[in-house]
């Protein structure tokens, strides 16, 4: 499975990883959804840093895209509730 | 606000990449011919790698600028160090107190300024990294788009096109984002530069011209003071070496003791002149001025030849 961390670029991550993301990714939208900022901040912290453990960067110029995207680390609540939408896209 | 119900349950992961897909293909669907997409597809991304080199430089620029604050915070940080020493030298604790709480709120608005140069410093390094990699990908795009023209069948250059359309697409979009918070982060930090600028330039700080020179000038005018008298002191000195006895006491041991001895002697002369202080007051220092200037026109003193001394 291939991972983006916004700003940092792409991983691959195997099964055993990516269900612990899953896991981890529950978490972060309950706390977007009850704006509860430490859980939030915790999530968010646990989510990157299993994808930068556990996954291998990939290559700059492959073109796959990614099946996961992660926010940016220092992302607020707010700008992650924009990128569920496409308010906080820049078109490409 | 952000989609409820099903896609609740999907993740906040899965929902981000969803909304970049779905750009993708927005953009997609615009072409009629998938050869078009491709092309101007490799332009947009020729344009984005303008845009975040520009970014780079532009980041560059504020950190360069926060830079120069910081050197010129340092100095005046420096300079009301020193004249604090100097004022302590001179017995003034009360103006050295307050050239080192000025220097405290310089040193303050330095740390800011570490601060922010840390920050710019950072997105300077990201969006460098950035562009590297959009580069990269942008190469291999442009590989990749004249193997399928070469190879064109419409057939199968449909599904070619949309796996490289979208995996470019989603680092665009990326990039276009950490564009774009490099510049409001720039932008926030310039803004305090700027008002950093105005507060400098308005001596608030302390700064060359500004209320600096309220400590400079009282410094000044001791030391100046402080050379009148050593002056006057000297020049009584050498008058009163033509008296009998006084040259020896006036000549070693500076002003105050040069003051007293023609004090002593002559008392016509006395009441008008102040005798040097250390910490004499600006206001004392006319009056003493103008009473030194005559010294040459006082009965017997005056009178004596110079040439002894000369």
């Amino acid at each position: 499975m291939i991972v983006r961390i916004l700003g940092e670029g792409q991983f691959r991550v195997d099964d055993a990883t990516a269900a612990v993301l899953n896991q981890l990714d529950t978490e972060l939208e309950a706390a977007v959804e009850h704006s509860d900022q430490d859980k939030f901040t915790a999530a968010l912290a646990s989510l990157l840093a299993q994808v930068r453990e556990q996954g291998t960067s990939l290559a700059p110029d492959t073109l796959e895209p990614s099946d996961l995207i992660l926010p940016h680390e220092d992302s607020s609540m707010d700008e992650v509730r924009k990128l569920l939408t496409d308010e906080g896209l820049i078109p490409g | 606000m952000y989609m409820k119900g099903t896609a609740a349950r999907m993740g906040v992961m899965k929902r981000v990449s969803l909304v970049f897909k779905a750009k993708a293909n927005k953009a997609l669907d615009k072409m009629e011919d998938p050869r078009e997409t491709l092309d101007y597809s490799y332009q947009r991304q020729l344009e984005l790698l303008t845009k975040v080199r520009r970014g780079v430089a532009d980041v560059a620029t504020s950190r360069k600028r926060v830079e120069l604050q910081m050197n010129q915070l340092q100095q005046q940080a420096n300079k009301l160090e020193d004249q604090a020493r100097k004022a302590l030298s001179m017995g003034r604790e009360d103006l050295a107190r307050e050239a080192l709480s000025r220097k405290s709120s310089a040193q303050a608005q330095l740390n800011d300024l570490q601060a922010q140069y840390a920050q710019l410093q950072a997105e300077e390094e990201k969006l460098t990294v950035a562009s590297q990699r959009l580069q990269a990908k942008v190469d291999a795009f442009r590989t990749r788009k004249e193997t399928i023209k070469a190879t064109y069948t419409a057939a199968e250059a449909q599904t070619r096109i949309n796996e490289a359309f979208s995996g470019i697409s989603e680092e665009m979009g990326d990039v276009g984002m950490a564009i774009q918070r490099a510049e409001d982060k720039t932008a926030q930090l310039q803004a305090k530069a700027g008002a950093l600028d105005e507060l400098m330039a308005s001596g608030v700080l302390d700064d060359v011209g500004g209320r600096r020179d309220d400590i400079q000038s009282e410094l000044d005018m001791m030391s100046a003071s402080s050379d009148v008298e050593r002056d006057l002191a000297r020049l009584k000195g050498e008058l009163t070496a033509s008296a009998p006895k006084q040259i020896e006491g006036s000549g070693a041991n500076g002003g105050s003791q040069a003051a007293q001895a023609p004090q002593a002697q002559e008392g016509s002369y006395a009441p008008q002149y102040t005798p040097p202080q250390q910490a004499q007051q600006a206001e004392q220092y006319q009056p003493t001025q103008a009473a030194g200037l005559p010294v040459a026109d006082l009965p017997g003193l005056g009178a004596e030849p110079q040439d002894g001394d000369g």
